[in-house]
């Protein structure tokens, strides 16, 4: 990040020779590229940003004072409209965390369904962050493409809970329903693969088959975004996050990898969480990449978009690794959990890895059926916070740009 | 180390006057501070080399009050507020949560908020989380650089998470209950 006063002797600046006077912009709620209501004040000289303050809350919903007064099953619903798009990650920790509190294990079946579930979230998220970070670029293609792939998944994920998008299916103990045995294709699917729109097979079959497909696309978003040169101009060198940064503000997932730390809760998180993927292969995307083009800087835009569409085949392989481990575990896919179950005189916290960074659950119990304090830690509301570091001396142009690539999501931040 | 060990090596440094407490029973165990410390223990915890807890995972606060007088005999706890910090090291892979118990009221005058030390000079994120407890939770933090309300409005009256919270009846021409 290059200083004001680095900037004012650059020769190449013209605002600097003839100059203007500050000006406070606002942009947003509305706008478009800064992905739900986010306002942000900044102080401009021109072109030239030195301040950017971000105004949050637009979506603020009282999520945690409604959970003081809810079991914790019955707060899950409200986990799906934190993260609307990732809304299993979210149904995941939450449920995690209460697992935590009244020290439930779940069944062997219920932990691979929920890895499967769990990845596929992570595919569809990732997906919508590299669209909508097209968009911003001015780069509009690739965003059909990913939300063709994310209708597949949001197609199978309808077929085993009923909802599209606030799905409530994991919940304490494991998951509502059980995978549907056998389906009719989605209709997504059936057109990509050429295949009858009637054509019936099970569920895990239909995964298969999209991952099949997904896998040999992806290629083709790299040479659609990653490799593009006026992509690479306009992430590459930008919005650099230094390592120390990175952890003083509290940052997590792709922004904190993008910066070149080794650290994913699936491996180094909690053991209640860990234990979900014993036994799976799986390695975790950290900058700096071999094949980076030459103008990428450690913990840059491009680093950082990068770690997620790895993280997109990293998790195709922890799905590929589950459906067998699915099929050939015995026993329930769920314990039950009553609605008036009395929550112990204890508390805990518990982060899980959800797709924008280490989403916090904190539970105090108090022999009640409903939490005394029912907290979400957001991992975009940490991430949000560096905008203003990373942004001032930069042009106004590149606030879609680094906003974009710390994908934000604004119910998660307002709660 | 774990949380013993940590509260051995605090102790040590700080004395048990300001390293009040520890719970080892808990799910995750936790030692508490005495307010006035908070400041200097947390920076020996950011910076000494044995700990590097330099990652602030989450800060938050709770309210342990009864409204209700009938159940308040039931409750269990004196009535005041804990704030919590939950901290890690990516180094040392360990963890510790730090409470601060405060009263719920400063020298129990009702409206009058409590106050302590912020800790955003010692990791930077606690900016944003000191700003959404006081928004939420109605706790001062004593040289915060902008200490305004994060989440509410500006002009929003008193702090939502507050088990006494009343919630208003109206709100800018807006009817509310």
């Amino acid at each position: 990040m290059s200083t004001i006063e680095e900037l004012r002797e650059d020769t190449r600046i013209i605002e600097y020779d003839v100059r203007t006077d500050e000006m406070l912009v606002n942009m947003g709620p509305q706008h478009p590229s800064t992905h739900g209501v986010l306002r942000l004040l900044l102080r401009t000289d021109g072109e030239i940003i030195y301040e950017v303050t971000p105004h949050i809350g637009y979506l603020h919903r009282s999520a945690e004072k409604i959970g003081e007064n809810l079991s914790p099953a019955q707060w899950i619903p409200y986990t799906d409209r934190m993260d609307y798009l990732a809304g299993m990650n979210m149904n995941l920790g939450f449920s995690l965390a209460a697992e935590k509190l009244i020290g439930m294990e779940v069944p062997q079946k219920a932990m691979e369904l929920r890895v499967i579930i769990a990845e596929l979230g992570r595919i569809a998220s990732h997906l919508v962050g590299m669209g909508a970070y097209g968009l911003d670029l001015g780069s509009f293609s690739p965003f059909l493409y990913a939300f063709r792939e994310r209708e597949i998944i949001l197609d199978l994920f309808e077929e085993a809970c009923g909802a599209r998008l606030t799905y409530s299916y994991l919940t304490i103990g494991g998951s509502t329903h059980d995978l549907p045995n056998q389906i009719t294709i989605p209709p997504g699917l059936a057109a990509l693969t050429e295949r009858s729109p009637e054509l019936k097979l099970s569920w895990l079959e239909a995964v298969t088959m999209f991952l099949d497909w997904l896998e040999s696309r992806i290629v083709e978003y790299h040479t659609l975004l990653t490799r593009n040169s006026i992509f690479i101009k306009r992430t590459a060198g930008l919005g650099i996050l230094s390592r120390e940064m990175a952890i003083d503000f509290g940052c997590t997932g792709p922004v904190l990898r993008g910066s070149g730390i080794d650290h994913d809760l699936r491996r180094d998180g909690e053991s209640i969480y860990t234990r979900m993927y014993e036994g799976y292969e799986f390695d975790v995307p950290v900058a700096p990449f071999d094949d980076a083009p030459p103008e990428a800087v450690l913990g840059d835009n491009w680093c950082r978009f990068y770690v997620r569409m790895m993280e997109v085949v990293q998790a195709i392989r922890l799905v590929r690794q589950a459906m067998p481990r699915y099929q050939a575990a015995e026993g329930e896919y769920r314990l039950p959990f009553k609605l008036s179950t009395k929550l112990p005189k204890d508390e805990c916290y518990l982060e899980t890895e959800s797709p924008r960074g280490q989403m916090g659950f904190y539970l105090v119990g108090n022999g009640d059926a409903q939490p005394l304090r029912a907290r979400a830690k957001s991992s975009c509301f940490c991430n949000l916070a560096i905008t203003d570091p990373l942004c001032t001396g930069l042009l106004l142009g590149d606030i879609p740009a680094i906003v974009g690539s710390l994908d934000v999501v604004m119910g998660e931040i307002d709660r | 180390m774990t949380t013993t060990e940590i509260f051995d090596l605090l102790v040590s440094q700080f004395g048990s006057e300001k390293i009040v407490a520890i719970n080892t029973e808990a799910i995750d165990p936790w030692i508490e501070v005495a307010p006035a410390a908070i400041h200097e223990v947390a920076q020996f915890l950011k910076s000494d080399e044995r700990l590097i807890l330099h990652h602030l995972n989450n800060l938050t606060a709770v309210d342990y009050f009864q409204p209700d007088p009938k159940k308040a005999a039931k409750f269990g706890h004196d009535p005041h507020l804990e704030l919590v910090y939950h901290l890690s090291s990516y180094d040392l892979r360990h963890s510790l949560v730090v409470k601060v118990k405060l009263p719920r009221w400063q020298n129990d005058v009702e409206g009058d908020i409590p106050e302590i030390d912020s800790v955003a000079d010692v990791w930077a994120i606690a900016d944003w989380h000191e700003r959404e407890a006081y928004d939420l939770m109605g706790i001062k933090f004593g040289g915060h650089p902008n200490l305004r309300r994060i989440l509410c409005p500006e002009d929003w009256v008193g702090h939502p998470l507050r088990k006494d919270y009343e919630f208003p009846l109206e709100y800018h021409g807006i009817r509310g209950k």
